[in-house]
């Protein structure tokens, strides 16, 4: 399974060398989806085979041998309940996506799918790897393709949307490396007898401690880059150009595989490997979440492009995926998961229907369009089923994920209030009105314009590649748990066993070490100086006690409102 | 029960099964779209066999049977949340079941002949198929999560089929009007179920009901607010009820059975489900009562100013649904549930035979046409009908018994169930806040006059007198001639809910009028069948109290009737109305403008919210943080390329450099 792994990932690679070969544009896009499909289809033991209940450790894993000189710095992949479902997303996401480009890429058609097929390698590298290293290269290995996806077979504007997704990125992900490093060297002389160690088994073992200081500058570093991936609010200026500019596939690929990488490194490294500082700092990523969620609503609301509307829901849609995860419980961080899951089916199909549209008609403006129900039934169902997955009505994937993130994040003892659930929840009308609104201008009304009546409806190709994603939110709506089981032991464990290692390292914190700023930030309190002189016997203050004390402080607030 | 509950997914899953072989088969083959016997055929089985299961429940249990539950399998879980897709079969569940199916069968059988013209036919009838699977999931929901789940998938097929003739934008509007307003309230309901589950650890009716008392009663209070908050949404109560005037734009059919029957009264069924949770906070039940009585009279005044006949109906269903919120926050849930299923009889038979007029009316309007005269009017417009009631006798029958039902004259339906309303407001009067509920009874007997006044004032106007018509349009001359009645499959299932509408009323009869003859007496069968599944306030009055409140009512409703009489008989209705209009001046040019709620909303909420994302947000999108991102990178660029100067590549200069910021350090390391 180890060696199946390993193809699953690199199939797509070789594709995309065999693609160079090859002279005939149908012949390109043959061998393309013959080689997604193949690599979808090898995907499925893995997930089959997949053990839901070992915890702590990854399965299927290949860990090589150093190649970084004297570092210990390895090729090491597997997977594990956070990066299942996402890895398979992203195999059954390949053939929808070379399906879409079908008759609407005609230049560089051999670059254009070597460039698809090199981006899935990455992609599935960067869910599969183990070590940080390793995730970082994964990382920039997607990056360079998707430059030249919206570089060169994007829109108008292509050049400027493109330079300015790849520096922007750029600008985090090189801060993090900083970072990166000072982790590895750390981590070296902690756990690896001073050698520098990306190892995520080391970085996550509880004998790795980092102090609480360096903790807050690492957790900005490696939060900032994430924070601009995913993006969340205010970091996500890139995302609507981008969006608006690439191609069908591009907007699909970065919707439903790429954005989900900030949010999975998030859960991945962000919260394990800073636990002290993901706690304390968790009330402000749900605020730029809740924030995300209503501002990204409100801002799609008055879109006059399809596309950037859809861009901008993306952003309401993964403000929820943030709050999810930063509510520390397991009911937020599976809702988080399984609503990255859906977020990449729904505004996936949702951008290949905008892409249909715009290959019909060769514009993206809401006001072009206009009871084109008439015109196209079939596309009209599709649209309406993914609109509504959009909106989280319950029965369809959506409702699945928003809910458990609402009833996580309203029950979270690290948040300490409710309210970030209860004004997250206005997302839900918001949702509904955006959405609602671009579906009536575009689909209902009479035609009002002549070019409408010219548009045929879609074709067994494009309902091909439709289906198999409505049966996925039909599916996830009605039986979630056939996905969620995946997660959920991993996700527990995860939880747990960072909350457990923050405890250990607040507890061997001396306040008298610690600025201010950051005994205010971590209530690490005065009383561990008295402890250390054994006048009492109360202890040092825990992040984790420090946690709990602010769930009483909301319980008394509970009380006091009467709830 | 635990032998029978395993039919109830049956029930639920049989119009599902409908929905997918018209929806499936209608989107893929032409030639199955014009078989519109066999979709219409299949769609009102899979409403009459659920139907029949039913009533088979039914004849197996009694008021003494437990509730059972059966669960299919595990629907959302995740750490210690988990919920299933699972069913609760007892009295309450198997009434609103029984009233959901059986009328839902009658309205898909005569809905065959009404749209048997439209190209939609196949989609409209899977889209009433997948109304009832909602609907028969909101009823029979063992837990707050799947009634939700069936909660916006009424919506939703309300939203799908108010916007069904969707070339049309403002019906289409009237759709997306319908589903937002319900997503506030269905936003009160979330909160409420994680304010629930927080509190209890289950969102199981059988948990919740057994654990009320792990609440406080401020909790009770805030809850019951945010679930009244989503049944005011979907049962169109203030503050939400604009929309249900707005959804008459569906077809007929779909009015009847969605926006009167059935869907609407969700919030009461929820209400009393949870009624031994709402009983424990007497301020909570009184603002259920206020909303109801205040919806009840606020609709009643809109609804006597409006000659389309669809929207006075409209209004009379939002008026009906305030007298059940009203017997909610009395204590009265029994009444309340009767009112429902009188309600569904007499609602439905008044806007099936609304659709049977507006049916003829678009055939005279055809039929002008095809002789070359164009004449254009409104078919749902009262002021061209009149004397209806000579070329469609079968619809004015039975539309008169269900207007005589609804204003409440003995012994027909309506009277029963709203006397009972009445009574037990008035009962609630004895406890506490007993003053506010003698006024809000006050109140209501007002509503009921104006009940029987519109009501007879639309029947009169739109059957009696002469065909006005021909007197409105001088090309019109002779149009009577093409008014026909429908055929027998829309008019024999007016007769079957008229007959309802008069015998559904027995149900419930009252126990002191047989008791003041024989000392005890036990014959109100709902009270009886519903015992253990809602909890209702105690009766205090006395028999002599009773006789006198239900005289009372009988009086107003009479009086209702003569008054209408007097104004509206023999072609009146535009004279008198415009008396009416004068007298009350002012007020009444308040009611016809309905409030003016919709432009307030419009102004107060939707317009600035979309102003200010439009002029603010997306302005501080692209000038602010975009704008800052561009400011750094231009920043970067600028420095760069000061900077740039100073790599000139010269030896000299680079020596200069060197020179002064070796005096530089000397200087700081000197005079620090």
């Amino acid at each position: 399974m180890e060696l199946l792994l390993n193809i699953v990932i690199y199939l797509p690679l070789f594709g995309a060398l065999l693609l160079l070969i090859i002279r005939q544009d149908d012949w390109v896009r043959w061998t393309s989806l013959l080689i997604t499909m193949a690599t979808f289809v090898l995907s499925l033991p893995l997930l089959l085979q997949f053990d839901i209940s070992l915890t702590g450790t990854a399965q299927y894993m290949t860990v090589g041998e150093p190649f970084l000189g004297d570092w210990d710095v390895k090729y090491m992949v597997g997977l594990d309940g956070l990066s299942m479902l996402l890895f398979m997303l992203t195999t059954f996401m390949a053939p929808i996506v070379v399906l879409s480009s079908w008759s609407s890429i005609k230049k560089h058609v051999a670059g254009f799918f070597s460039m698809l097929l090199i981006l899935q390698t990455g992609s599935l590298g960067v869910f599969a790897a183990l070590d940080l290293f390793m995730f970082y290269i994964f990382f920039e290995l997607t990056q360079i393709p998707m430059f030249f996806l919206i570089g060169i077979w994007g829109g108008t504007d292509r050049i400027y949307a493109t330079v300015k997704f790849f520096i922007y990125t750029l600008v985090g992900w090189l801060l993090m490396l900083v970072a990166l490093i000072y982790v590895g060297f750390a981590a070296g002389n902690m756990v690896n007898d001073g050698v520098f160690t990306t190892d995520w088994r080391l970085l996550t073992s509880p004998e790795f401690q980092l102090g609480l200081v360096e903790q807050t500058w690492l957790f900005l570093a490696f939060g900032f880059a994430f924070c601009i991936k995913v993006p969340i609010f205010p970091f996500h200026s890139w995302l609507p150009l981008a969006h608006t500019e690439a191609p069908t596939a591009g907007s699909v690929v970065l919707a439903a595989i790429a954005l989900k990488m900030g949010t999975y490194a998030i859960l991945r490294y962000l919260i394990p490997l800073f636990p002290n500082a993901a706690i304390a700092f968790a009330p402000m990523f749900a605020v730029l979440g809740v924030i995300g969620i209503i501002y990204g609503a409100l801002v799609a609301m008055v879109q006059k492009d399809v596309k950037k509307l859809v861009a901008y829901s993306s952003i309401s849609h993964l403000g929820f995926v943030v709050l999810g995860m930063f509510a520390f419980n397991t009911i937020g961080a599976q809702g988080a998961i399984i609503q990255m899951v859906n977020h990449g089916l729904s505004t996936g199909a949702l951008f290949i229907i905008v892409g249909m549209l715009y290959e019909r008609r060769h514009s993206r403006m809401i006001a072009d369009f206009g009871g084109i129900a008439k015109m196209m039934p079939v596309l009209t169902v599709m649209f309406m089923i993914a609109m509504l997955a959009s909106i989280g009505l319950p029965g369809l994937n959506g409702f699945v994920g928003e809910f458990l993130i609402l009833v996580g994040s309203f029950n979270s003892v690290v948040l300490g209030s409710y309210w970030y659930a209860v004004f997250a929840a206005v997302g839900v009308i918001l949702a509904a009105g955006y959405m609602l609104w671009m579906f009536q201008r575009v689909m209902f009304g009479p035609i009002t314009h002549e070019e409408n009546k010219k548009l045929t409806d879609i074709n067994a190709r494009e309902i091909g590649l439709l289906v198999p994603i409505m049966i996925f939110i039909v599916w996830i709506g009605i039986r979630p748990t056939d996905f969620t089981r995946y997660s959920e032991a991993q996700v527990t464990w995860m939880l747990e066993d960072t909350q457990t290692r923050a405890d250990a390292i607040a507890h061997n914190a001396h306040s008298t070490e610690l600025p201010a700023w950051a005994l205010k930030l971590y209530d690490v309190t005065p009383q561990v100086a008295s402890y250390m002189e054994s006048d009492h016997e109360e202890g040092a203050t825990t992040a984790i006690t420090a946690a709990s004390g602010n769930s009483e402080v909301n319980r008394r607030e509970n009380e006091e409102n009467g709830l | 029960m635990d032998a029978y509950v395993h039919l109830v997914p049956w029930i639920v899953l049989i119009p599902l099964a409908g929905f997918l072989f018209n929806g499936l088969l209608g989107m893929a083959s032409g030639t199955f779209r014009e078989q519109k016997n066999l979709i219409g055929g299949v769609a009102t089985l899979a409403v009459f066999i659920p139907f029949l299961l039913a009533l088979w429940l039914f004849f197996a249990m009694s008021g003494d049977s437990d509730a059972a539950t059966v669960s299919l399998f595990t629907w959302i879980e995740a750490g210690s949340f988990t919920t299933d897709i699972g069913y609760r079969l007892d009295q309450l569940s198997l009434l609103m079941t029984l009233v959901v199916t059986g009328v839902g069968a009658l309205i898909h059988l005569y809905a065959i002949g009404y749209m048997a013209g439209d190209e939609g036919f196949w989609k409209f009838f899977a889209f009433m198929n997948l109304f009832i699977f909602a609907m028969l999931n909101l009823v029979l929901a063992d837990n707050m999560l799947l009634l939700f789940l069936g909660w916006e998938g009424v919506g939703l097929c309300s939203y799908l089929l108010i916007g069904f003739w969707y070339t049309d934008m403002a019906k289409s509007d009237a759709a997306k009007k319908a589903f937002m307003y319900n997503r506030v309230g269905d936003f009160a309901f979330l909160i409420a179920m994680f304010m629930i589950f927080q509190i209890v650890g289950s969102l199981r009716f059988e948990d919740i009901l057994s654990g009320t008392g792990l609440f406080t009663t401020d909790q009770v209070f805030i809850i019951g607010l945010l679930i009244l908050i989503g049944a005011t949404g979907k049962s169109a109560q203030i503050p939400l009820f604009v929309w249900l005037p707005d959804a008459m734009a569906g077809p007929t059919p779909v009015s009847a059975l969605i926006h009167a029957a059935t869907m609407v009264t969700s919030g009461i069924y929820v209400i009393s489900r949870l009624s031994p949770f709402f009983m424990q906070s007497p301020e909570l039940m009184l603002f259920v009562a206020v909303i109801g009585a205040f919806t009840a009279v606020v609709a009643a005044t809109i609804a006597l100013t409006k000659y389309d006949i669809k929207a006075v109906l409209a209004y009379s269903t939002v008026s009906q649904l305030g007298f059940m919120f009203l017997a909610l926050g009395s204590g009265a849930y029994v009444a309340a549930m009767f009112h429902v299923v009188t309600h569904a009889f007499f609602k439905a038979c008044l806007f099936l035979g609304s659709g049977s007029v507006i049916h003829a009316m678009h055939h005279v309007e055809h039929k002008l046409h095809e002789e070359g005269k164009h004449v254009h009017f409104d078919a749902q417009d009262m002021r061209y009908m009149g004397g209806l009631r000579k070329y469609l006798p079968h619809t004015y029958k039975t539309f008169l018994i269900a207007t005589i039902a609804i204003a409440g004259i003995p012994p027909l339906a309506g009277f029963f169930s709203k006397d009972e309303i009445l009574v037990m407001t008035f009962n609630a009067g004895m406890g506490t806040y007993g003053a506010v509920y003698i006024g809000l009874w006050a109140i209501a007997l007002i509503t009921a006059f104006m009940t029987a006044f519109y009501m007879f004032r639309l029947t009169l106007g739109t059957f009696h007198g002469e065909f006005r018509l021909p007197q409105k349009f001088s090309e019109a001359k002779g149009a009577e001639e093409h008014l026909h009645e429908s055929p027998v499959t829309m008019t024999s299932v007016l007769w079957v809910l008229a007959a309802l509408s008069i015998v559904g009323g027995f149900i419930g009869i009252p126990n002191f009028v047989v008791a003041t003859f024989t000392g005890t007496a036990d014959v109100n069968l709902l009270s009886n069948w519903l015992d253990r599944t809602t909890m209702d306030a105690d009766l205090t009055l006395s028999k002599l109290v009773e006789w006198f409140l239900l005289f009372g009512s009988v009086l107003v409703a009479a009086a209702g009737i003569f008054v209408a009489y007097r104004l509206y008989e023999g072609d009146q209705l535009e004279a008198s109305d415009a008396r009416i209009s004068e007298r009350f001046g002012a007020m009444y040019q308040v009611w016809s403008d309905k409030y003016k709620i919709d432009e307030i909303y419009e102004g107060a909420i939707v317009r600035p919210t979309v102003r200010f994302s439009e002029r603010v947000l997306d302005v501080f999108d692209k000038k602010g943080i975009d704008g800052f991102v561009n400011f750094i990178a231009a920043a970067v660029r600028f420095t760069g390329g000061v900077v740039r100067y100073f790599q000139t590549g010269m030896i000299q200069s680079y020596a200069y450099g060197i020179v002064l910021g070796v005096i530089l350090v000397i200087y700081m390391l000197l005079f620090r």
